[in-house]
């Protein structure tokens, strides 16, 4: 009868007490359970390790220059001098350029490919749009550096000079590499997220909301526009954000075509340096603690101020789809 | 018809035209990227690259056989320390896992994805390097490792939720634990999914360059071992993009046309091989 009861007992009992317990270990629960855990915790221990050591190796150079750090525009290992603004300073303007025309290009191409283009052909070019996100960012400074930088010098700058010189952006001696240059590799490099981002927030639109605008007259870009694109809205910011993170952080082909100079000039012909170029070219041979804290802060302020971006964005984007789908 | 339908009928053709326009534009560049690359890389591509060591500075010939080596060793190590992290907190995620806990580790580890790469080589430098006392492999592995672990959370994560919960039911009702059901039933019917993503994401740290500048940093070499400095494919492109010579220059652009097939190769089969899977369930 012993025999007969324990064959019939349930296999896994729930919520019995400490006996249970040691049934649910010997089963190997307890411990997969505790081991999974174990590593999914790893991904916060390493990403908290990650903000503690930028924020801890960076100490000396934080209590050294203060917010100094970030208005000052001598750089000078020499002398230990160090302030970060035309780092700053070139990042913000290649990252606005980047996305002054990934923007409008990624918002077109996705509304075609969500919009108006079939199912099949949608799929297809959305799938080369993914092979173009996934080209390693030293081949986009490699073409950079031989094919666009000569590009620049010999045909789009003289071309600019001649057409919108009257601006101070577009003054002075063109070397090739430079701001604008760095800004056009990097809408190339940004827009596969805005599109396959907008792409997917564009089709997560209800079609009672495309139908109801064509049903009152309204013509196709009209319905569009008008309806489809402001009910997509925040999600579209999110992958705007999106891509504004990766531009900020994008380190290889910037470093390649922007001219590494660190100055602080009007026009966007001139070379000019950005947080991650900066720290890509002198980390390996930065001496003494404040030149390397310094550029510690530097990947500090990068990594906070994605980490905010990419939160924003995850919120937003998120945020609408839920709304398609109620 | 008034003017002011004209007007709308006209905007409606312009602007849906200016949008074909724009995908039109975009696709075109992987074209011109993908034409550059062959071009210029096909003609400097040779035998001795894939099989010689770089020659000194001024001696032409010679190829880039250590950073290739030097590529697959870094990677593996990557695959080594990444992808058993990311697999197991997937399984967290997807059959273990609470609401809150499971909401914070997911999002924490979309925000780690964006973490810019020069900054995992910094971290990496300063967990590694720094206790080491010179760049190695080992440290170049972990700061590429680190880069793989989230989208490996996401995509096995993505693919174990994909198994239908009658699996699970079943294997539940004849009595397996749940360690069992998931080891035996639910990561097996993933199983192909779950390799897929891991390859994408091995094709994505393969070209990461940043990470490894202070960490792998590059050299002439072999790297005999683990814990010496090595070159790698992106920071060899990198460096000879940037030299003076011509002969390095084309040395370069074939080094880009041979990383450039292998990503895509890698990323081009494996999302037909994801979209079959795909048709099939339906």
């Amino acid at each position: 009868m012993a025999t007969a009861s324990s064959t019939f007992e349930p296999a896994a009992p729930i919520h019995t007490g400490p006996r249970s317990f040691l049934r649910r270990l010997t089963d190997g629960d307890e411990i997969a359970h505790l081991i999974t855990l174990v590593f999914a915790s790893s991904i916060l221990l390493v990403t908290f390790l990650l903000l503690y050591r930028l924020w801890a190796d960076s100490a000396d150079a934080r209590h050294q220059f203060g917010w100094h750090f970030f208005y000052t525009s001598t750089w000078d290992p020499v002398s230990g001098d160090f302030g970060a603004l035309p780092f700053i300073y070139g990042t913000l303007v290649t990252s606005a350029l980047a996305l002054l025309i990934a923007v409008p290009l990624g918002l077109g191409a996705a509304i075609f490919l969500a919009e108006l283009a079939p199912r099949k052909i949608s799929d297809s070019l959305a799938f080369l749009i993914d092979l173009l996100a996934a080209v390693p960012s030293v081949i986009y400074g490699l073409l950079g550096i031989f094919v666009l930088v000569p590009l620049m010098r010999t045909v789009v700058a003289p071309f600019l000079k001649a057409t919108l010189g009257f601006l101070p952006l577009f003054q002075g001696p063109s070397y090739g590499v430079g701001l604008l240059t760095a800004g056009l590799v990097l809408s190339i490099m940004v827009v596969p997220f805005i599109i396959s981002v907008s792409r997917e927030v564009l089709l997560s639109v209800p079609s009672d909301q495309r139908e109801a605008a064509l049903s009152l007259g309204a013509t196709r870009w009209e319905a569009t526009w008008k309806v489809v694109v402001p009910f997509a809205r925040t999600g579209i910011f999110g992958s705007v954000f999106l891509a504004l993170a990766r531009a900020l952080g994008e380190t290889m082909a910037v470093t390649m075509v922007i001219g590494n100079d660190p100055r602080i000039a009007s026009s966007l012909f001139a070379p000019g340096y950005s947080i991650a170029a900066v720290i890509a070219n002198e980390f390996s041979e930065a001496v003494g603690n404040l030149y390397v804290q310094s550029l510690i802060e530097l990947a500090l302020v990068l990594f906070l101020i994605t980490f905010i971006l990419n939160g924003l964005a995850r919120i937003l984007i998120v945020a609408t789809q839920q709304k398609g789908m109620s | 018809m008034s003017i002011r339908t004209i007007w709308r009928k006209g905007l409606n053709v312009v602007m849906l035209s200016l949008t074909g326009a724009c995908a039109l534009i975009t696709v075109s560049v992987l074209g011109l990227v993908l034409g550059y690359l062959v071009w210029n890389g096909g003609k400097s591509l040779t035998w001795a690259f894939f099989t010689q060591l770089p020659t000194p500075v001024g001696v032409p010939g010679g190829g880039m056989a250590n950073a290739i080596v030097g590529s697959a060793k870094l990677l593996l190590l990557a695959s080594l320390f990444g992808m058993p992290v990311g697999v197991l907190a997937a399984i967290y995620l997807a059959e273990f896992g609470g609401k809150t806990f499971s909401f914070i580790v997911r999002y924490t580890t979309d925000l780690l994805n964006g973490v810019p790469s020069i900054v995992i080589g910094i971290f990496a430098y300063a967990l590694v390097v720094v206790p080491m006392h010179h760049f190695s492999t080992l440290a170049g592995g972990f700061a590429l490792g680190v880069m793989m672990i989230p989208i490996a959370v996401r995509s096995t994560e993505e693919f174990l939720r994909a198994v239908p919960n009658n699996l699970r039911e079943g294997a539940m009702a004849l009595g397996a634990s749940k360690w069992k059901t998931i080891a035996t039933v639910i990561v097996p019917a993933a199983f192909q999914g779950i390799m897929t993503g891991l390859l994408l994401d091995l094709a994505r740290v393969a070209g990461e360059t940043a990470p490894l500048l202070f960490t792998a940093l590059t050299n002439r070499f072999w790297s005999p071992g683990w814990n010496n400095p090595i070159a790698s494919l992106p920071v060899m492109i990198y460096d000879y993009a940037l030299s003076a010579y011509d002969d390095w220059h084309r040395q370069a652009w074939a080094a880009g046309l041979v990383l450039l097939a292998l990503v895509l190769i890698v990323n081009i089969a494996s999302r037909m091989l994801m979209s079959r899977r795909a048709s099939f369930s339906r």
